[in-house]
């Protein structure tokens, strides 16, 4: 079971301001679905070692060799609000 | 079926490719009808189109194409629909999400540059579920796509315009992005050719991630040729996807080249050995089932055996998955916060709630749900119960695929349990909506490939086939799927 309380801090914690209509359609849903996710209690998984990468590749590195990169007017062209070549970012407090 | 062809009559990519170097086909004339068609179609399978762009290219191509550095490409003049989960460099890129609204990537994913690099022509960006979540692209911001055999019904998801779009003409080729089937799906329903590659095949790099350790990018096309054809194409090299495996020099990925040209030979097919694991049988509607049964049967014929096997772990994928896909996102889609592109709020307010208030408009239901989920498995006192576990769950399904796959050489399934069903039909039911992908999942947690080639139909709609074959053994399964469609002329 999740409760209202609950659905309406993990949505501050996901950032995303969830309305009174999706915080009731959320309880209802997402206990069922928690409720399904609980078949994987019948397994004994206590020894087994989880699977990151289905291969198994780690510490992947390539040449330490600078490749072209975009300019200053490529990264800004899609920001919505900028301001003398800066991100303008909503005030922190 | 919806369009002015039927899928025998369909020109392949490989027979464009000629028809244009010899001038028999005019690139431009080949999509001029195609960009009439999309504009008449009532499938919605585009949310963006590349037109101008491309009809620009085809001239280019129809001018150039005897020389050698256009005739040496081998899709050149192609036209080609490509998912919205795939950066595509000047072309508005949105996930079919209202957060990614107006965003044009300044990068080429890396399989975009390969396919430029062979001469395909961009037609557009195709209709996805939001951010790949959904079974039925009806999740889209953008609206639903149809299904080419009957508008009532769902094209499959998440990568529906791209199926649909190669089903009804609107593009000799696509390519779709595969987390939980989002490929095969889409690939079953409309009756076409989908591949899921093995994890690790194909660069990732430029794909609006999902579920990374999941997702791969793949082909979609009219016939298995043409798959073959594409899947040597996206799986070009990479060193800037660290999770892309590094082949050995013996490997090849040339996946067409052997087998295309012996005409007469099924020799693949003799001794080859088939699993059929009823764990992908139980549940399936009693049409689909059949079809696939008579499919099995005719592998028989061409000298295969086959044996009912059990892998009893698979009744936890669906579980394990959803807890990991949903995990992977809410970490994932913390990028989209209006500041460096997408969607803005007009007036700020602090930080934190600014976020929140473009967040909350931007995502869609399904999206908030996944996250919202995922959050949760991640947080605090719940992360062993529910992301460390369906790791580990993971580990067992995979093991289970090895096991299988070292003593079968491929195994055969339905793609789908079912045919497509009706728009609105499971929609309001998350849970039985995510049921759905059954079959498909287990494949993606294990990370082994799998292709669904059409097998037939029941009442007018399409049915999948699926084959799994072991890490890295496209080779096997294509050439499988392409004598079955040889030999059954599905």
């Amino acid at each position: 079971m999740i409760g209202k309380e609950e659905i309406e801090h993990i949505g501050w914690l996901a950032r995303i301001a969830l309305n009174e209509t999706e915080q009731q359609l959320f309880e209802e849903q997402l206990s069922s679905i928690l409720d399904y996710f609980a078949v994987l209690d019948e397994l004994d998984t206590e020894d087994i070692e989880p699977t990151y990468h289905v291969i198994g590749i780690k510490d992947v590195i390539r040449d330490d060799e600078p490749k072209g990169m975009l300019s200053q007017a490529e990264v800004l062209r899609n920001a919505p609000k900028q301001e003398d070549g800066y991100i303008k970012s909503p005030r922190m407090f | 079926m919806y369009g002015d062809q039927t899928m025998n009559d369909k020109l392949t990519a490989t027979e464009t490719v000629e028809g244009i170097k010899t001038g028999d086909i005019s690139c431009e004339d080949l999509l001029s009808k195609i960009y009439e068609r999309i504009a008449r179609s009532k499938l919605n399978c585009f949310i963006t189109l590349n037109k101008e762009d491309a009809l620009e290219q085809a001239i280019e191509v129809d001018k150039h194409r005897t020389e050698e550095q256009y005739s040496r490409k081998k899709l050149l003049g192609v036209p080609i629909a490509i998912k919205d989960s795939i950066s595509t460099k000047g072309i508005q890129t949105t996930c079919a999400s209202n957060i990614l609204t107006g965003y044009v990537p300044p990068y080429d994913a890396t399989v975009i540059e390969a396919l430029k690099r062979e001469g395909a022509i961009i037609l557009g960006k195709t209709n996805m579920d939001e951010f790949c979540m959904g079974t039925s692209t009806e999740t889209s911001y953008y609206g639903a796509t149809k299904n080419p055999y009957d508008l009532h019904r769902v094209p499959g998801g998440s990568s529906g315009g791209s199926a649909a779009a190669v089903a009804a003409d609107e593009a000799v080729l696509a390519i779709g992005s595969d987390t939980g089937g989002s490929i095969r799906c889409p690939a079953s329903f409309c009756g076409i050719v989908g591949l899921k590659p093995t994890y690790g095949l194909v660069s990732r790099y430029g794909l609006i991630a999902y579920a990374n350790s999941l997702e791969q990018i793949g082909p979609m096309a009219a016939s298995v040729t043409d798959t073959a054809l594409l899947l040597e194409i996206l799986s070009a090299k990479d060193e800037r996807d660290s999770t892309q495996v590094k082949l050995n020099n013996n490997a090849s990925t040339n996946y067409c080249c052997h087998w295309i040209s012996d005409n007469d030979e099924t020799g693949g097919i003799t001794g080859m050995k088939i699993g059929v694991p009823k764990e992908f049988i139980e549940g399936v509607s009693p049409e689909v089932e059949k079809l696939v049964w008579d499919a099995i049967q005719k592998y028989e014929g061409l000298g295969a055996t086959y044996e009912q096997i059990s892998m009893r772990n698979m009744k936890y994928a669906l579980a394990s998955y959803y807890i990991i896909a949903m995990s992977e996102a809410s970490s994932n889609l913390a990028r989209f916060d209006g500041l460096r592109y997408g969607l803005r709020t007009e007036k700020d307010e602090d930080w934190h709630t600014t976020f929140s208030q473009i967040r909350s408009k931007g995502f869609g239901e399904e999206v908030k749900r996944r996250i919202i989920l995922g959050t949760y498995a991640l947080s605090a006192g719940y992360y062993g119960k529910y992301y460390l576990k369906a790791l580990k769950v993971r580990t067992l399904i995979k093991r289970e695929f090895d096991t299988a796959l070292k003593k079968y050489d491929m195994l055969a399934m339905p793609t789908m349990p079912f045919v497509a069903f009706e728009l609105g039909e499971r929609i309001k039911d998350p849970l039985s909506l995510y049921l759905a992908d059954v079959n498909t999942v287990p494949i993606n947690l294990a990370g082994v490939p799998s292709i669904s080639i059409p097998c037939g139909f029941s009442n007018g709609l399409p049915v999948g086939l699926q084959l799994v074959g072991t890490h890295f053994d496209e080779d096997r399964i294509l050439k499988a799927a392409f004598d079955y469609e040889r030999e059954s002329g599905i």
